[in-house]
């Protein structure tokens, strides 16, 4: 079922009429209502005269996340705190948390999005759902919360953890859907082995996983493991939360709900937009939020948009899953590379395991050359020299294919890329730039 | 009767090939006959042993990437000519050779060559047809 279907399945016409209205209304909102949007408008010579459709959204200036934590706790704020219902809170690694506010209109949108996401994924109201994201300044548990009320689901509250305890409630009340992050699916799965259950055998149906980047390789991993089928949210606590973007039972993209997040795709380093179907930085505005509306929020995900109309029945753009992290990127004879896009192409190749370095060095002649590390695992290993040379040739195909550089691809012994407790290393640029 | 050889998988990296025969040495593994195929970037060791179960947990246990294959072993006529009459039958029955090698040591008037076959079992029945001997994984560990 589709949950609202005004929006999610409007004309594109009546639909970009609706996100202009609201656009020149937000615009005036913050210009109003927020000290900091007011100087930023001003310091880029723009007023909220200067907005009628929704395509002069790109005169507007950028939010960033370093905008947020200058202003923490409250100087993005659009509203008196007294009209502020609740908040939530996502630590930061470097200096200020970033704190976002709802207004309760902010968390009837909140809710309405997540059960469009929740019909999206497949739930019908009745349903039990098993909600192990979790509950407190994380918006993964409450956002669902709020959403799976709206829908009318049962929601089983028992947030993330305790695996044993989620097996338990699994299997004494039968949910039909599970929600959490991927990798915590993925434990699950395994915790159940070992307690000698079947995790093929369990009552979930509908995964709706989210809060980190996923592969198409983890899910078919997540749906053989838990016999389920898993589909991705996306949402991130400046904008709302999840239900920003979720996939519907096609798994054929993420649909934004482009009708309150109006999403746009740049390149993140001339900041312009790039052509339809290409990779870029996703750039948000919330077009009808109250407490903390953002103007053209840099999210830093790297996504592309497919703005067709869905099998589903839905007109809402779907984006792509995540590619990468603009804080990731690297620029290379001029073109934008994200490590992510690399491993997304070596885990499509059967056998090639977890383990690759990319290496960024400038020759003495100048040009810089990308050079990609594989290590050789037993699974890939030959003894015919053409077998492997082959493999390195697709290899070598496919990440020229995805990243439009030249790369070299060389196979290496196991265990000769460093390994770290914490996150990969996965590039070293040798360049002295 | 198909013979034992070990592959490894070498980066093109200063050592590494003295890194394989030091841990083969050191547990009193012999090298019978060996060969390497090198492309730019990598090379693979190619080496039959007499203890070939015990070299590939070595190895393995050292991260080297190994794996075994089944090859032939024949005995070919140490003169002039020896080679290319045992070439002959294979060509003449249609026998693809992936790839072979000479062996280390040689018994008496003959000489060992090691042959890796797109089918081994085909190669096998057409040799022996032909009177050409095929050593044994026995008198290979004995040699």
């Amino acid at each position: 079922m589709i949950w609202n279907e005004e929006f999610e399945c409007m004309g594109l016409e009546d639909l970009k009429n609706f996100q202009s209205e609201r656009l020149r209304n937000i615009t005036s909102y913050v210009y109003k209502n927020c000290p900091v949007y007011r100087q930023k408008f001003d310091a880029a010579g723009i007023g909220p005269d200067d907005v009628r459709r929704i395509e002069d959204i790109v005169k507007l200036p950028f939010t960033t996340k370093e905008d947020m934590r200058d202003n923490y706790p409250f100087g993005l704020f659009s509203v008196p705190s007294r009209h502020v219902s609740t908040i939530h809170v996502s630590s930061g690694t470097t200096g200020n948390p970033t704190l976002v506010g709802y207004t309760k209109d902010d968390i009837a949108l909140w809710s309405d999005v997540v059960a469009r996401a929740l019909c999206c994924a497949g739930a019908e109201p009745g349903d039990r759902l098993q909600n192990a994201y979790g509950y407190g300044f994380f918006t993964g548990g409450l956002g669902l919360h709020y959403g799976a009320m709206a829908l009318g689901l049962t929601v089983i509250p028992i947030s993330s953890g305790q695996t044993k305890r989620q097996l338990k409630i699994m299997q004494d009340l039968q949910p039909r859907i599970l929600s959490c992050t991927p990798s915590y699916a993925l434990y699950i799965a395994e915790e159940a082995r070992e307690m000698g259950l079947d995790p093929r055998q369990s009552s979930w149906e509908i995964g709706i996983f989210g809060a980190e980047p996923w592969s198409e390789a983890m899910r078919r991993d997540i749906e053989a493991e838990l016999n389920i089928s898993a589909t991705d949210i996306y949402g991130l606590s400046e904008i709302i939360g999840p239900g920003v973007s979720q996939e519907c039972t096609y798994k054929d993209g993420l649909h934004v709900f482009s009708d309150v997040f109006y999403p746009e795709i740049i390149d993140p380093v001339t900041n312009e937009p790039v052509p339809e179907g290409a990779d870029g930085e996703l750039v948000i505005t919330t077009l009808t939020k109250q407490a903390i509306p953002l103007i053209r929020y840099r999210t830093r995900d790297i996504v592309s948009i497919n703005t067709a109309p869905c099998r589903c029945g839905r007109t809402c753009p779907r984006l792509s899953k995540i590619k990468g992290r603009t804080d990731d990127m690297i620029v290379v004879k001029g073109i934008n590379v994200f490590p992510s896009q690399i491993e997304g192409v070596l885990m499509e190749i059967d056998g090639v395991g977890h383990q690759y370095q990319i290496v960024v060095d400038r020759k003495s002649h100048g040009l810089d050359e990308v050079e990609v590390l594989v290590e050789v695992e037993e699974s890939i290993f030959s003894d015919e020299v053409k077998v492997l040379g082959e493999l390195q040739r697709r290899i070598k195909e496919q990440i020229d294919a995805v990243l439009s550089v030249g790369a070299k691809v060389t196979l290496v012994e196991p265990k000769t890329i460093e390994r770290s407790m914490g996150k990969a290393k996965r590039l070293i640029d040798k360049r002295i730039l | 009767m198909k013979i034992t050889q070990i592959s490894v998988f070498l980066e093109n990296r200063k050592g590494r090939l003295l890194e394989v025969c030091s841990v083969l040495g050191a547990n009193d593994i012999n090298i019978r006959g060996m060969t390497i195929a090198e492309t730019e970037s990598f090379g693979v060791l190619r080496i039959v042993v007499d203890k070939p179960e015990a070299a590939v947990q070595v190895l393995k246990a050292n991260n080297f990437v190994a794996n075994i294959t089944d090859v032939i072993a024949v005995e070919v006529d140490d003169r002039p000519g020896g080679l290319a009459a045992v070439l002959r039958v294979l060509s003449d029955n249609n026998v693809n050779i992936e790839y072979m090698y000479g062996f280390v040591e040689k018994t008496g008037q003959k000489a060992l060559l090691i042959f890796r076959f797109e089918d081994p079992a085909r190669a096998q029945e057409i040799l022996g047809k032909h009177g050409i001997r095929i050593v044994t994984t026995k008198e290979i560990s004995e040699l």
